[in-house]
């Protein structure tokens, strides 16, 4: 039944993606375009992140310092130091996911949402670090002049062929999720997400998939952040600050958390949410406020939720990932 | 100054903003504690108070003590209007969909008052004039004393209330066991509307008396509300004195690291050590320490 259910996915999304492709061909200019790489871009963020909620339960408040990370550190070795953009790629992943397991290790061992807790605490740090290490970062007037991805002497700077192999990587970190969810771990997941206590008891490894699947989801953030750095050329701080990460959270959970198509509708309303609430001005921003509001409260299982037939519906609610056990299960 | 009055005078700063902080972690403690969901509209409310109190002050011409009660009644009412409106329609309330909830609470709120009382930073005058007062070798401004003032008193009555009298019995009640308070005739719901009500509050107080200090404006909330929740996790979510220690040594974490080490790093030495703490303390500085280990 699960099974058959992934594999429905599989195909829905295979189809999806050579759709996708005409993308830039059907948009009426550069701009448009654009908007469809910062949407690739958002997917790998949002659909991360979603797998470690949705799936693995657990609520990172840090995605965006991830992304950050991915970002910088790519984009400063790139920029300041002359480094190859790939090279700077593989090393930005490398040392956030390396970071990753140093939040992940002490946290995600304790029960509770330790790592909520954690991660608040860690992007804090990490965008005092961007603003203040001005000499490699550029403070908060941001970094410049990072330079784009080259391929056999091709540069990926346009938009269309940014886009191409935005959709590329994009893809690949897709079916990379639909793998893991459809493996071992990926049932682990789902079954410590209902209950750790019941999966622990099972024999599966609670501890070590969670710290797997918490480096694996910064890393996946972290590849968003070197497409991101690569294709404007530029970071600026407040792009990875504490809000970003509770609007990533935001999204996640508007666009149904725990879906497989949650974060492809999640990474449709982020593309000009930043911009929104970053400028925060006018009318539109009450009406967003209410709005999600008003979402919640009506479909709490999110926007994808609504595109289920009503039978699936009623068969797998998503599950609430718990912020805290409730008081009455702390009390001996 | 000699080395003895820097760090008196640098402790006396912390301890005025540990105040703001410990007022804004106690609304936090107080919606988490009823509901265990975390209410990212706590620091809104803060600038509400600010705002509105400001507004009244200097629109409206009311007189400055009366403007202190006004503003934290105006959000008070807010906070209720936010709850029976945002939280309580929920079918099954759990703490991530009241938490995601306070997000979009948060956001129109502060949409809210900046189209109502625009962009423009507020003030208000300090309660008792602006002569500084001299302690040990440190002069620290009269309003930072109004902060220290207010917050032992909010600490105080916020004690009595949930100690002694019968609403907030019930609302310890109701928060401890939902059904059993139920069955033995509380109102659950009621008392989460009140929680919210206290809640906001309290925040709104705090940023009354910190507006004549740092001035306020429609996106200072955000900040105000990251920090006191961070106060309210080092001192032990849900603990009303944990509020208390978690509030004053994040304020005297971040005075001391702005003085001795760096101003522009004081938030990362500040989070740093409250990482530390959190890896070695998990439940907090006052939390019980029953947290099991996997």
């Amino acid at each position: 039944m699960k099974r058959a259910g992934f594999a429905r996915n599989r195909v829905a999304f295979a189809l999806f993606w050579a759709v996708i492709l005409i993308f830039p061909a059907l948009a009426p200019n550069p701009f448009i375009v654009n908007l469809g790489v910062f949407w690739l871009i958002n997917l790998i963020l949002l659909a991360s992140l979603n797998l470690l909620m949705g799936y693995g339960g657990q609520i990172s408040l840090s995605h965006a310092a991830f992304f950050g990370l991915g970002a910088y550190i790519s984009g400063v070795l790139s920029a300041k130091f002359g480094v190859s953009p790939w090279l700077g790629s593989l090393a930005a992943i490398m040392v956030s996911a390396a970071v990753a397991a140093l939040i992940g290790l002490p946290t995600l061992r304790l029960k509770g949402h330790y790592l909520a807790m954690a991660t608040l605490g860690f992007n804090a740090v990490v965008s005092v670090l961007f603003v203040e290490l001005r000499g490699l970062t550029g403070g908060p007037n941001g970094l410049t002049n990072v330079p784009s991805l080259e391929l056999f002497g091709f540069s990926l700077s346009g938009d269309v062929r940014f886009f191409y192999f935005a959709w590329l990587v994009t893809g690949v970190v897709i079916v990379l999720i639909l793998n893991l969810l459809d493996s071992r771990m990926g049932r682990a997941l789902r079954a410590l997400s209902t209950s750790e206590v019941a999966a622990e008891s099972m024999g599966v490894p609670v501890f070590r998939y969670k710290v797997q699947l918490f480096v694996l989801t910064a890393a996946m953030a972290a590849v968003a952040g070197c497409l991101y750095v690569h294709h404007i050329n530029f970071a600026s701080p407040e792009t990875f600050d504490f809000m970003a990460s509770v609007m990533m959270v935001v999204v996640v959970a508007l666009g149904g958390t725990g879906t497989f198509w949650g974060p492809f509708l999640a990474a449709l309303v982020y593309v000009g949410l930043p911009e929104l609430l970053h400028a925060f001005e006018g009318f539109e921003v009450l009406l967003f406020g209410v709005s999600l509001v008003v979402v919640l409260l009506f479909f709490p299982s999110g926007l994808a939720g609504l595109l289920r037939p009503r039978r699936a519906r009623v068969e797998s609610r998503p599950r609430e990932p718990r912020a805290v056990p409730r008081l009455s299960e702390r009390r001996p | 100054m000699d080395y003895s009055s820097v760090i008196l005078q640098l402790a006396l700063s912390g301890l005025a903003t540990g105040g703001i902080y410990a007022l804004v972690a106690l609304g936090f403690n107080i919606v988490f504690k009823s509901t265990d969901a975390i209410n990212f509209a706590q620091g809104e409310w803060v600038m509400a108070g600010g705002m509105i109190a400001a507004f009244l002050y200097q629109a409206a011409g009311l007189p400055l003590w009366s403007v202190v009660p006004l503003g934290a009644l105006a959000v008070v009412a807010l906070g209720a209007a936010s709850e029976r409106l945002a939280v309580h329609p929920l079918s099954s309330p759990g703490p991530m969909l009241i938490t995601l909830i306070t997000i979009g609470v948060a956001i129109a709120t502060k949409a809210a008052i900046m189209l109502t009382l625009g962009k423009a930073p507020a003030g208000l005058p300090a309660f008792t004039g602006s002569t500084p007062v001299h302690i040990g070798g440190a002069a620290i401004p009269p309003q930072a004393l109004w902060v220290l003032l207010t917050m032992a008193a909010v600490m105080v009555a916020s004690h009595f209330f949930f100690e002694r009298t019968l609403l907030g019995k019930a609302m310890r009640a109701a928060a401890a066991d939902r059904e059993a308070a139920a069955l033995v005739g509380i109102n659950v719901g009621r008392m989460v509307t009140r929680a919210f009500m206290i809640a906001a509050g309290v925040g709104a107080l705090a940023g009354i008396v910190v507006t004549p200090i740092t001035m306020t404006s429609f996106n200072a909330g955000t900040f105000l509300g990251f920090k006191g929740f961070s106060a309210a996790m080092l001192g032990g979510l849900g603990n009303p004195y944990g509020a208390l220690v978690g509030g004053l040594v994040l304020g005297l974490l971040e005075s001391m690291s702005a003085g001795l080490i760096s101003s522009a790093y004081k938030d990362a030495v500040a989070f740093v050590v409250l990482l530390f703490i959190l890896f070695v303390r998990p439940d907090g500085l006052l939390g019980r320490a029953a947290v099991s280990r996997v």
